[in-house]
């Protein structure tokens, strides 16, 4: 849809993007959802665990998402268009630690702020690569209780009836209200109520339409598959590149080569 | 197959909406449902897929609905849904097709064959790994038929299969519709294609049924129709005369 339409149409192209994106076929794609999921989780613990004054350090942690973003294709604006939202505040982290901590503080502000990007970064690589439902098998196959799963599936996909209802809404209450600017205070009680009433409505048609296909609880995911060796050289060797980057002064080796 | 004997269905607040409703289905029928808004059309079909609480008696092949059988008659039972947009929750047509079939405990093979086999009967096989939000109307309304499908029901139910689709489109649904050897209950007030589908008709009018009978029979009664607030279907109504 063109940039003249509704926030809401804007934001639900945008969730459908991410759809895309996550059904795309790139080396990175193809790999087991458990596999992205375990070395995202053990990327964001090795770059947390960095020292907050160690900045040339945390540096080469930058390698993995750099790498993953040019192998699976996707353009490194898109991330950061898409976390537009929540990289101001991943900055705003550590924004008092130069009054606190004089000097010192500067780096660790540039530390934190790097280690909350990082993390945001490596997150977004596996929502970009994996769909949600590929995600949520991952969470079975570790033993994540069922319930929270499907919760987890059934929300995002909430996320998508309601914003699709607060679409119409807004389309139908701007064209008769043309030369107002958003939604008016008093019409929001109604508003409000009136998509709490019609999501609702839709989400029950969905159940519905869920039971009626013997849904009891627990999704069986289509895209489920076993691991196979590539998975596994995967995990072991970035898992492997990110103990050695924490542990080894990489840049200090890399530096002594060539010096 | 189908037997409903003295079926009620009320709102908690005490609004009957089903009125003793008693009628028989048999195998391989084709039946139409037909009747104004309101008439009591949507509510017999979620009567009977259980999603409603009933009074009466309602039986699918001799088994009576009821907590302990919901499940095995649900089996028999497919629903396609008057909004495509709320029967195809999943990201893709291949994964809505593979929900159904995955949760009655098939092996993804065994339902990636009945996805595709439904999907060559259907000639969708092109829209396999299309997104459910980048199809139009007319491929989504076919698509949904295809989702329920792929569990092989005994019958199959459809609730306004034609509403909002362009003629060719609604041609595609009617033959598809047609080519279906299984038996089919169709709500809709879409009077001709009821007319193209249906051996058989049951007119409703606020919860009751005021006619049942061959579909010849009951579309072409203007009176019966005009008194129902309907009206002759277009194709008959050029035909004033010969009726």
């Amino acid at each position: 849809m063109s940039k003249g339409t509704n926030k809401a149409s804007n934001a639900l192209n945008e969730l459908r993007d991410m759809d895309e994106l996550a059904n795309g076929d790139s080396p990175i794609h193809r790999l087991h959802p458990l596999v992205k999921f375990l070395v995202t989780i053990a990327y964001i613990y090795f770059v947390v665990s960095f020292s907050k004054y160690d900045i040339t350090g945390l540096f080469i942690m930058l390698i993995y998402p750099v790498l993953i973003f040019s192998i699976a294709n996707i353009k490194v604006s898109t991330c950061f268009y898409k976390l537009r939202l929540v990289l101001p505040l991943v900055l705003m982290v550590g924004i008092f630690n130069p009054i606190f901590e004089g000097r010192a503080g500067v780096v660790s502000m540039i530390t934190l702020m790097m280690k909350g990007t990082f993390s945001l970064m490596a997150s977004f690589i596996m929502v970009a690569t994996t769909p949600i439902d590929g995600l949520c098998a991952a969470l079975r196959k570790i033993h994540v209780p069922s319930i929270l799963v499907t919760l987890l599936l059934l929300t995002y996909r909430y996320i998508g009836v309601l914003v699709r209802e607060v679409a119409i809404m807004t389309d139908a209450y701007k064209l008769r209200a043309p030369k107002q600017k958003g939604i008016a205070i008093n019409a929001w009680g109604s508003f409000l109520g009136q998509l709490l009433l019609r999501s609702m409505d839709k989400a029950s048609e969905l159940y519905n339409s869920m039971q009626l296909r013997a849904f009891k609880g627990e999704f069986f995911y289509a895209s489920q598959r076993g691991l196979n060796c590539l998975d596994v050289i995967y995990l072991v060797a970035c898992i492997g590149g990110f103990v050695a980057a924490r542990f080894i002064n990489l840049t200090e080796t890399l530096g002594g080569l060539f010096v | 197959m189908i037997k409903f004997e003295n079926v009620c269905f009320s709102y908690e607040n005490g609004t009957q909406i089903l009125k003793d409703l008693s009628f028989e289905i048999s195998e391989g029928e084709t039946v139409g449902l037909i009747g104004c808004n309101g008439a009591g059309k949507s509510t017999l079909m979620k009567v009977l897929l259980g999603l409603l609480p009933h009074e009466g008696i309602v039986k699918v092949s001799d088994l009576e609905l009821n907590k302990n059988n919901l499940e095995e008659i649900r089996r028999k039972l497919g629903f396609v849904l008057q909004d495509s947009d709320n029967q195809m929750f999943m990201p893709t047509v291949y994964e809505d097709m593979m929900f159904g079939p995955l949760n009655y405990g098939h092996t993804k093979e065994e339902a990636e064959a009945r996805v595709d086999e439904v999907l060559e009967q259907l000639n969708l096989t092109y829209l396999k790994h299309k997104y459910n939000h980048k199809i139009s109307g007319g491929e989504k309304r076919m698509a949904a038929i295809a989702t329920i499908l792929t569990m092989r029901p005994k019958v199959i139910l459809m609730d306004e299969p034609s509403t909002a689709l362009d003629p060719e489109n609604r041609r595609r649904v009617i033959n598809a519709i047609n080519d279906l050897n299984i038996t089919k209950i169709i709500a809709s007030h879409d009077l001709d294609m009821i007319l193209d589908t249906c051996d058989r008709v049951i007119l409703m009018h606020d919860g009751k049924i005021i006619a049942d009978g061959k579909t010849e029979d009951i579309l072409r009664d203007e009176k019966l129709l005009e008194a129902n607030h309907m009206e002759l279907p277009f194709k008959l109504q050029g035909l004033r005369e010969f009726i």
